[in-house]
């Protein structure tokens, strides 16, 4: 697939990364800055081009006369909206993807027009086919994680029923020093299976028999229900979240206070500009707004930092979330979260006094690597910060292909690639080695690899 | 290191296919060297095989430093292996002078030792050109275009491979498409050149390796007395446009394909300033030869001057006529025009036309400057901005071109050569041209030289063919620095 990329910044260079890595997709970057583009072409196998990204002249640059997808991912929600509409106008491209941060713009979707199917008429709007917002994404996330305390990472598939959650064993789990197996024992009501360990960084297969540590990294599935049960079997059952303090009223911060009020959870804004801070405090209702630093010991002391449940920091410099998080961990808050987007800095920080790390890009990348995969992709997301990945594919073909009619323990694939659950109609089936696949189940798999991604979207292709 | 080796020993497997070409010639003109050719194919492979086996556990993706050294490991040790053949087939032929033959082929400079080519077999002349051919777009970007190898790594490769100062330039997304897409063109060209060469009166085989040496901008041929031999005005008006041709981006030639037009070479700055240059030459020194009674008739004197100027200035390296006989003035100015005319890009040797404009704009730059001391004015070539940046290494790479010629001109002196053939030999062969002035002149060849000569002739052949850099990082010592 041909695919243009508008906008060199932290969401297009890990959609660059993400899309190049896969053998089939050509990938042109578009930016103004040279030198990001230059450092940017040395390190992935892409074309770049220089200019503005609505201009026709420079969409005809990057080849837009024959590119199967454009992606706006601009700082502009403007410029990403005109750029779509340029290169349908000017060259027909067929799938045209747009970042849109405002609300503005998302509450109105009649504005956008999918053209992808039947092409309207008269178009009655930015043509624009899917748009991402990844603001609002982050949000939804970080919302899931307040949610489930002691959870790493929570990703939804088949429309919200069907959850992924990655946590750490800690003693006081029920399951932790027991083998996987006695999990039916201890919640026979419940249906989970185990996708994933890592211990020690390293990824291990689980079997029946397989037993759970302390301090294991465990990815499970489970229908969303059933997911705070499923938790207790790992860690120690925990309160519900009622005390959040933010760091950072951006966009994020101020959109995840908006989510939590209206739950009635008891939340303190951190925003260090005094102007922003006074616009913040106009739209929210519940929450105390704090015109201070969030690395401010003195601040955090006095607003009871040591009863807080979480703390998450979502300024726009990751060095001052992690900094601030680590002082907030240190006097005394329950949890603590940090936005972080560099993957090394991440890594660095999860294992240690940080609680969870969280990666904007790669969770917003995935509703756009659905859209580019072959085969019937309905959700992918990024696990691990990018080393390893779930994702949700529909089965089509007839009994006796590579995939449908046969059990989950006849069907070849990949190493590291587990089937963990099938979605068919209403029903969440958790997959054991006899269920067999039938047309139209939708199948959700975890790799352990990303590097096999291809193998398991040819399978599935046929 | 490893790594590099274990790279280097696929791209030596894949080299022995290079064989097939020769082997076929033989199968053809039944010449003898069947077996001489099949056994050179079978060491090349055997030797790739074991680098590659030995170094299997330190397989890795390249940096950009890799790039750097397996490229020039990869041209010396194919220069190497590609001797086999020569030294199976001619006998008393020493290791200096066949590594000289193949280095000069692969480099596309085209200066020979050889004598009696007109005798020799079929497949030695073919195996001669092929090399030129194989090494006109480039043996590493075949190899990135037919090995999937490296990603990222694919593209340090191409860079410290390509002529030019301008590399981060791609023609596609993918490297391994780049470099596909500029074989393709060559490949292309090269077909319209052999029927072209054969509608003009050439035979099958001299077509072909007049093609493969003048797409290259190589410059052998399969006579002593070059393309003189067929004292032909058609043949040589063929050879000079596809001389013309190569001596061009083949970026630009893809591009063309792609449109189906020729609109994009209406703003080649690069290749309209090398036509002029030739083009005003040519005719400069038409009038000159013929002023100075060298040819009776002013056409006469155009049609060699025409040919033996757009051959050197391209740095092919054809000739038809002994132009070290012209009046001194013509063959200096012809060698000069050697240095740069040939295109970024393009399989020609030396400064490069894009360095020289840039060089002559930065140059007005500064004398504007003098004029108005707060004019702001970037240095463009085509309405582009160069960058800086891009300045100051065109600057840095013409003083370590001088500088090179300088150091190997002074060691061909201290061997005791003349002055005129020692700096017009090391102009030759670093510009990747051919035919020098006084001993080494075009009448002549290189085998008058001593083994010490030339091997300096080698090593500027390959500085010129990699554009010193990529050579001369490996002799510094943060290069080795972990």
């Amino acid at each position: 697939m041909k695919i243009i990329i508008l906008g060199a910044g932290q969401v297009g260079r890990t959609a660059a990364q993400h899309l190049a890595r896969e053998e089939a997709n050509d990938v042109t970057v578009v930016d103004t800055d040279d030198e990001l583009l230059r450092d940017l072409q040395d390190r992935i196998d892409i074309r770049t081009v220089q200019g503005n990204a609505a201009s026709p002249r420079t969409l005809e640059l990057a080849g837009a006369g024959d590119a199967d997808m454009i992606v706006a991912l601009t700082n502009s929600d403007e410029v990403n909206m005109v750029a779509c509409q340029v290169a349908w106008t000017l060259f027909g491209t067929r799938t045209k993807i747009a970042r849109i941060r405002s609300q503005a713009f998302t509450r109105r979707p009649e504005i956008f027009v999918s053209t992808e199917g039947e092409p309207p008429a008269q178009l009655s709007g930015f043509a624009v086919d899917m748009y991402l917002s990844p603001e609002e994404t982050v949000t939804a996330y970080i919302e899931r994680l307040v949610r489930y305390p002691g959870a790493l990472q929570v990703v939804d598939f088949a429309d919200s029923r069907v959850r992924i959650v990655g946590l750490r064993a800690v003693k006081g789990g029920l399951l932790v020093g027991q083998p996987i197996r006695a999990i039916r024992q201890h919640i026979p009501q419940v249906d989970a299976r185990v996708a994933a360990i890592y211990r020690g960084g390293h990824s291990i297969n689980p079997e029946g028999d397989t037993v759970v540590e302390h301090n294991d990294e465990v990815f499970f599935i489970a229908a969303t229900e059933d997911i705070r049960n499923v938790m207790s079997e790992m860690r120690k059952a925990e309160d519900p979240v009622k005390r959040v303090v933010i760091a950072g009223g951006g966009n994020i911060g101020l959109r995840l206070a908006q989510k939590l009020e209206e739950d009635n959870h008891e939340v303190k804004i951190i925003e260090r500009s005094s102007a922003r801070a006074r616009e913040i405090s106009e739209k929210l209702r519940g929450t105390i707004v704090l015109n201070g630093d969030a690395a401010d010991e003195e601040l955090l002391v006095e607003e009871n930092i040591d009863s807080a449940d979480v703390f998450c920091a979502l300024t726009n410099s990751e060095e001052a979330n992690i900094l601030s998080a680590l002082l907030a961990k240190r006097l005394g808050a329950h949890r603590v979260m940090a936005l972080i987007t560099r993957p090394a800095y991440a890594e660095l920080m999860q294992a240690g006094p940080i609680d969870v790390a969280i990666s904007p890009q790669t969770v917003t990348i995935g509703s756009l690597l659905a859209y580019v995969r072959r085969g019937d992709v309905v959700m992918v997301h990024s696990l691990r910060g990018g080393t390893a990945e779930a994702m949700e594919t529909v089965a089509h073909g007839t009994r006796g292909g590579k995939v449908v009619g046969r059990a989950v323990e006849d069907i070849k694939l990949p190493e590291g690639a587990r089937i963990i659950t099938l979605v068919r109609g209403d029903r969440v089936i958790m997959a054991h080695h006899d269920s067999v696949v039938e047309t139209g189940d939708h199948v959700i798999l975890f790799l352990a690899d990303k590097r096999h991604v291809e193998q398991v979207e040819r399978l599935f292709q046929s | 290191m490893l790594a590099v080796v274990h790279v280097l020993g696929s791209m030596l497997m894949l080299f022995s296919i290079a064989y097939v070409m020769p082997v076929v010639t033989s199968l053809i003109y039944a010449d003898g060297l069947l077996v001489d050719f099949v056994a050179a194919s079978l060491i090349c492979l055997c030797a790739g095989a074991l680098l590659w086996a030995v170094t299997r556990r330190n397989k890795r993706e390249l940096r950009s430093r890799d790039g750097f050294l397996l490229v020039s490991l990869a041209w010396v040790l194919m220069s190497a292996i590609a001797t086999v053949p020569l030294l199976l087939a001619i006998p008393g032929l020493t290791f200096t002078d066949a590594f000289f033959e193949t280095m000069s082929g692969l480099s596309t400079t085209g200066a020979t030792v050889l004598v009696g080519l007109d005798g020799l077999p079929p497949s030695i002349n073919l195996w001669r050109h092929a090399l030129c051919w194989y090494g006109g777009m480039g043996i590493i970007v075949l190899v990135v275009a037919i090995l999937p190898l490296l990603g990222v790594g694919g593209m340090q490769l191409y860079k410290a491979e390509t002529p030019g100062p301008v590399k981060n330039e791609k023609l596609t997304p993918r490297i391994t498409q780049t470099a596909k897409a500029l074989w393709f063109i060559y490949f292309l060209i090269t077909v319209a050149c052999i029927l072209s060469l054969k509608v003009a009166g050439m035979g099958w085989f001299d077509a072909v390796c007049h093609s493969f040496a003048a797409m290259a901008l190589g410059g052998f041929s399969t006579h002593d007395a070059s393309v003189g031999y067929f004292n032909s005005v058609p043949i040589e008006m063929v050879l000079i446009v596809f001389m013309l041709i190569a001596a061009m981006n083949f970026a630009r030639h893809f591009i063309a394909w792609q449109q189906k037009s020729l609109r994009t070479y209406a703003t080649d700055t690069e290749a309209k300033s090398m036509l002029a240059v030739i083009g005003l030459s040519a005719l400069g020194i038409a009038l000159y030869v013929w002023h100075a009674g060298v040819y009776p008739g002013f056409f006469t004197s155009l049609r060699h001057v025409a040919f033996n100027l757009v051959s050197i200035a391209t740095d092919c390296g054809f000739v038809s006529e002994n132009y070290a006989l012209w009046p001194a003035f013509a063959p200096m100015w012809i060698l000069m025009l050697s240095c740069y005319c040939a295109n970024t890009g393009s399989t020609g040797g030396g400064i490069k036309m894009f360095r020289t404009l840039v060089l002559f704009r930065q140059a007005g730059r500064e004398l504007m400057l003098l004029v108005h001391p707060q004019a702001v004015r970037p240095v463009k070539i085509a309405g582009q901005v160069v960058q800086n940046q891009i300045v100051f290494a065109v600057l840095a790479f013409v003083v370590l071109y001088f500088g090179t010629v300088v150091v190997l001109t002074f060691s061909l002196l201290a061997s005791g050569l003349d002055f005129m053939s020692a700096f017009s030999a090391v102009i030759a062969c670093i510009n990747n041209a051919g035919p020098a002035l006084g001993i080494v002149g075009p009448a002549e060849n290189y085998q008058i030289l001593t083994d010490f000569q030339t091997w300096v002739c080698s090593l500027a052949m390959l500085l010129g063919r990699l554009e010193i850099f990529s050579f001369l990082v490996l002799l510094t010592p943060s290069f080795w620095r972990k």
